[in-house]
């Protein structure tokens, strides 16, 4: 058989299809609300934020310090053993200067880029990392391996998120040395 | 009671940005193709396995019974699989469970997806496969992980951007040859460095599009498939393997999970030097560096030598070991599950030598998709012979 020799289906539309109303459609947003149970590891994890604290859990047989924690080690496939604090500092394991939007809109010309970086934390067993963003930081400087700091909310302002973390800064140099540098790409 | 299983049919639709068809009326489309590809009508299929992706693009709840008519499924054994971007080489593994343990003689595998339905861009149903609670909230966007993968794969080998880009002008090149292509460009690598920024290291010329489309094979068992077809493309590896969904926790510099899949199908095989023994291969390419993480995956070459080989030209299809000879999902486009669907279908008429224009040279008689998804950490490979 080819390809060639057969009509495909599938049809392409084009917005002026839509816009004329050769197509009809129906545009429904669900209204659907979550509320995600924290869990027992996570749970802790999101309290220890509270107080400004970035806390693992330890497998005393393979001996891995994970973040975030968990309460059963997937490798040794056991409950794991204890809680252990990190410190709030760690490494820039690989970073991105992303122009777009979850919903793939774009950022406006001029505007701070967001920052998303892997940051393997201090304290935990190596490669341990975490999702993040960084912050106070000159993009163009951003380099991989870079030392960073988690830069906290103040206490009266924290929830129990994530977001307790406001973002990671550098510890030293690469600071940004101006805010009315644009962050352009490279 | 185990059989081998050969394809013996296929089936595909064009890829678009936005079909005017339904999810299921694609699904029939490529569906009705393959069984016609082979002179079968549905009532020689024994069982159905429908692949497609996150329902969150079609806001269908349940899309594998929603898709089950388009896909031949009523009154019959119909099972759908999903393991996100992988779920296009997934689901023809599950055919080939189904025929390979001898229950049936023939499996109809379809993969449809409908990404357009989703606004304002399927990006944004993408949120949701992020941990709800340490990760939604930094409002992440799924070119975030993709982006620290490149980046991380560059700094590792001490690779440029200049490096890795030559695979979209390779891959939407090739697709300028394949009817169903959406993308289909002839660009330089300039074109790609400067197209948007989305995040760096990406550009959007190394990123391939969302798609809406659909694709289906024909598998038959041994004795069946010798009497539908005189040119029975045989499965004789299967692979899948899934790493740790800590994804931020993992060397993203090599998908080992890749290599477990890959092993596996290749030990079912007996695939002992990979890279003489695969003679093409349709490697997943969403984006562009994931096509040469995936080559070193896959053993077809050394951590961090991929983009030397796409450099030496070794992986245009002339070249002596072809990558993505369809075009891929930058060039053909991205329909989630139809994309590896579309890879099979391309190896399957490539070991027959009835791929047309994209017809690599020598007469190969051995060759692989690969498919990868979910968080990152799904690994799907099947190996060929003619």
């Amino acid at each position: 058989m080819e390809l060639g020799k057969f009509k495909l289906g599938g049809t392409q539309l084009k917005q002026s299809d839509i816009d004329r109303g050769k197509v009809l459609t129906l545009a429904q947003t669900p209204d659907l609300e979550y509320a995600w149970d924290d869990g027992v590891a996570i749970g802790r994890y999101l309290e220890e934020l509270k107080n400004g604290k970035i806390i693992a859990r330890k497998c005393n047989k393979c001996g891995r310090i994970m973040i975030p924690p968990r309460m059963f080690c997937e490798l040794c496939w056991r409950a794991t053993d204890e809680w252990v604090y990190c410190k709030d500092t760690g490494t820039v394991n690989t970073y991105s200067l992303c122009h777009v939007n979850w919903d793939a809109s774009r950022i406006p010309e001029g505007e701070p880029l967001h920052l998303p970086a892997l940051i393997h934390i201090d304290g935990a067993s190596p490669g341990m990392g975490i999702l993040h963003v960084l912050g106070e930081v000159d993009p163009d400087r951003i380099k991989i391996g870079m030392k960073v700091k988690a830069v906290w909310k103040k206490p009266g302002e924290r929830e129990g998120s994530i977001t307790d973390i406001m973002h990671f800064k550098p510890l030293r140099a690469a600071r940004k040395k101006s805010k009315k540098k644009k962050s352009g790409g490279r | 009671m185990s059989q081998k299983v050969a394809i013996v049919g296929a089936g595909i639709t064009k890829f678009v940005r936005r079909a005017q068809e339904t999810g299921k009326e694609l699904a029939w489309q490529a569906s009705k193709m393959a069984l016609d590809s082979c002179g079968l009508s549905l009532k020689d299929i024994d069982s159905v396995s429908l692949g497609t992706a996150p329902d969150a693009f079609d806001g269908v709840h349940m899309k594998g019974e929603y898709l089950s008519d388009g896909s031949g499924g009523w009154r019959k054994p119909y099972m759908r699989q999903f393991v996100g971007g992988g779920t296009g080489v997934f689901a023809p593994i599950h055919g080939w469970m189904h025929v390979a343990s001898g229950m049936f003689d023939t499996c109809l595998v379809v993969c449809s997806e409908k990404m357009s339905t989703c606004y304002p861009h399927p990006q944004g149903a993408f949120l949701t496969i992020f941990d709800h609670t340490t990760e939604q909230a930094l409002d992440p966007t799924l070119i975030w992980i993709f982006a620290l993968e490149y980046n991380r794969y560059m700094e590792t080998y001490g690779l440029t951007k200049r490096d890795i880009a030559p695979v979209s002008v390779k891959n939407k090149k090739n697709a300028m040859d394949h009817p169903s292509a959406q993308l289909p460009m002839d660009i330089t690598v300039d074109d790609v460095l400067n197209s948007e920024l989305l995040a760096w290291p990406v550009n959007r010329l190394d990123i391939s599009p969302a798609s809406d489309g659909a694709a289906a094979i024909v598998l038959a068992g041994e004795h069946a498939a010798k009497r539908i077809t005189d040119k029975p493309v045989w499965i004789d590896g299967v692979g899948w393997n899934l790493d740790t969904a800590y994804w931020a926790t993992r060397d993203l510099s090599y998908p080992r999970y890749v290599e477990k899949a890959a092993r596996m199908a290749y030990d079912m095989a007996g695939i002992k030097e990979p890279r003489r023994e695969i003679e093409i291969a349709e490697p997943y390419d969403p984006f562009t560096y994931k096509e040469l993480h995936h080559m070193e995956g896959l053993l077809l070459a050394d951590r961090g030598e991929a983009p030397q080989l796409l450099a030496d030209g070794v992986t245009q299809r002339d070249g002596d070991r072809p990558m993505c000879p369809s075009g891929g999902a930058l060039g053909v486009g991205n329909p989630i599950s139809a994309t590896g669907l579309m890879k099979v279908i391309e190896i399957f008429l490539q070991l027959r030598g009835e791929a047309e224009k994209r017809q690599v040279p020598g007469n190969p008689t051995c060759g692989l998709a690969q498919a990868w998804g979910d968080l990152m950490q799904v690994g799907t490979v099947v190996v060929m012979r003619r």
